[in-house]
């Protein structure tokens, strides 16, 4: 059974249509490129899953359970979409840390937030912190950023406050990932650090989906890769089969756009 | 000159002015603590997403930003009465409610601009990071947005803050008996004294150290906020 299906979802921004008809799955321990120009869709289909735009139509399973059904308003209630949300991770364009917390706070915030509203929250309140405390120091570890915990995100250069996202959103066990380009607002020669965290991830058996302009880092992390183009998914396939003997038109010839430059 | 500090005319002239700059720090403290919630609401009525209130609103603000604060003082002071619409107490009482009205509303849309600045400026990202992570929308506010918005926000806020000490003295257009208007008695007549011209001047030592203390604590809020960016 696939972590996640996605079905004929569509999405429109008043009169223009952003995505058309989108359909693919994704199963446990893999992950998903996304590829395409500027401007077809990539990032309005992530924040579909994340719930921060809503689909016009289609249907979204997450472990065999609709989470969104565009028909039905049951699907859709404000109570609950707080919760489903949590089944996704996000890692945006630009970041976005909480500027006035420490990169450990910004990896624990939200769980100890979330820890708070539970009843037994009260009576263990010292050690369920301290645990909160220390998984995020793991995470920050595993990031390869320990001595930086209590660096604030201004103090931080732009590939380490890129990690400290990734251990943000990864601090909630998302079922699947999302990364919206992660490396294109960082200076070239600070996207290898976080690429190769992201590599770690995939050797992991994250369930990831990540939207990428890293041509080769497609084809060598990625299980399959998606290619959009003006809102529809016009190829989609293995990785390196996808990026490398693409059986569309349209897919060569944004391809050829990457192999020139 | 020893002599002159214990004379009888510095000691009447002393608590002369004293009682007036009480007056003056009233309406000062009177008027941030209408203006500091009021201006909130109005911010929220100028960003509303139904187009007439922030339409409304925002002509509103308009006006009183547009217009001298001494002409609305003037106007809520004296045309209800002219036109028999309502009557403010008698007296300094009635002087002082008035002008308090006039600096609440006056401030209030002032900071609501402040406010408007503050809260659009902190980007939708850091409200989409917390949406994402599972955050209520109070959350979001408390633990992320606030703090950032007071951080745009006092800047700003400190400038108008320090005008306002300078400008509690337009309420002597009414005849208020604030420190200024005490000030200028002793030069027209008042304890029996008359015709002295420094007492008016001596006002302007209440106001560069109220305005001193208030500049030094602004200054420790906004250093305060240095920590992240
Ligand atoms: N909030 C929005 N309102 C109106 N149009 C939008 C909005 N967000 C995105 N779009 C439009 O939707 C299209 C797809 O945008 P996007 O999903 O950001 O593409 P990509 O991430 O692939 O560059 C673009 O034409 C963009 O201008
Ligand atoms: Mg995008």
């Amino acid at each position: 059974m696939a972590v996640l299906d996605v079905h004929h979802i569509e999405k429109h921004f008043g009169p223009t249509r952003v995505l058309e008809d989108i359909s693919f799955d994704l199963e446990q321990g893999q992950a998903l490129a996304i590829i395409g120009s500027s401007g077809s869709g990539k990032t309005t289909l992530l924040r579909c899953l994340n719930f921060l735009e809503k689909p016009d139509k289609g249907v979204i399973s997450v472990n065999g359970n609709v989470i969104f059904d565009a028909a039905d308003p049951a699907t859709q209630r404000e109570s609950e979409v707080r919760k489903k949300r949590l089944h996704f991770g996000m890692v945006f364009q630009s970041f976005n840390l909480f500027p006035q917390y420490t990169a450990l706070k910004n990896v624990t915030l939200a769980k100890e937030l979330l820890f708070q509203e539970r009843p037994e929250f009260k009576a263990n309140k010292k050690a369920i912190l301290e645990e909160i405390q220390e998984e995020g120091r793991e995470l920050l570890a595993k990031m390869g950023l320990s001595e930086r915990a209590n660096h604030y995100p201004s103090q931080l250069s732009g590939g380490q406050q890129q990690r400290v996202a990734i251990a943000r959103a990864l601090a909630l066990h998302p079922d699947i990932l999302c990364f919206d380009e992660p490396t294109s607002a960082l200076d070239p020669e600070l996207t290898g650090e976080v690429l190769k965290v992201i590599r770690g991830l995939a050797e992991q058996k994250t369930t990831m989906i990540i939207v990428t302009h890293e041509m080769a880092f497609a084809r060598d992390v990625a299980d399959d890769v998606i290619f959009m183009d003006e809102g529809v998914i016009v190829e989609k396939g293995p990785a390196r089969e996808v990026i490398e003997h693409p059986r569309e038109e349209r897919t060569r010839q944004f391809l050829s756009r990457y192999a020139e430059s | 000159m020893m002599e002159f500090f214990t004379s009888s005319t510095f000691q009447t002239v002393l608590s002369a002015l004293n009682s007036g700059f009480l007056k003056t720090l009233q309406l000062f403290f009177i008027t941030l603590l209408g203006a500091l919630p009021l201006g909130l609401i109005i911010s929220f009525g100028s960003m509303s997403r139904f187009p007439p209130l922030r339409w409304v609103t925002r002509t509103f603000v308009w006006i009183i930003r547009g217009t001298p604060l001494v002409l609305q003082i003037i106007a809520l002071f004296y045309i209800p009465g002219t036109k028999k619409w309502f009557y403010w107490p008698s007296g300094e009482t009635g002087r002082m409610i008035a002008v308090c009205v006039a600096f609440i509303i006056n401030y209030a849309c002032y900071f609501s601009e402040i406010y408007r600045g503050g809260i659009q400026g902190v980007p939708k990202g850091q409200q989409e990071a917390g949406q994402v992570l599972g955050m209520t929308k109070l959350q979001i506010f408390r633990h992320i947005t606030l703090l950032q918005m007071i951080k745009r926000i006092v800047p700003p806020m400190s400038n108008e803050v320090i005008t306002l000490v300078k400008d509690t003295s337009l309420a002597r257009v009414i005849a208020l008996q604030e420190v200024i208007w005490m000030g200028e008695s002793f030069m027209k007549g008042n304890s029996g004294i008359a015709g002295l011209v420094w007492p008016l001047f001596f006002t302007a030592v209440y106001y560069l150290i109220f305005s001193g203390v208030v500049t030094v604590l602004l200054g420790k809020l906004e250093k305060k906020m240095e920590f992240f960016q």
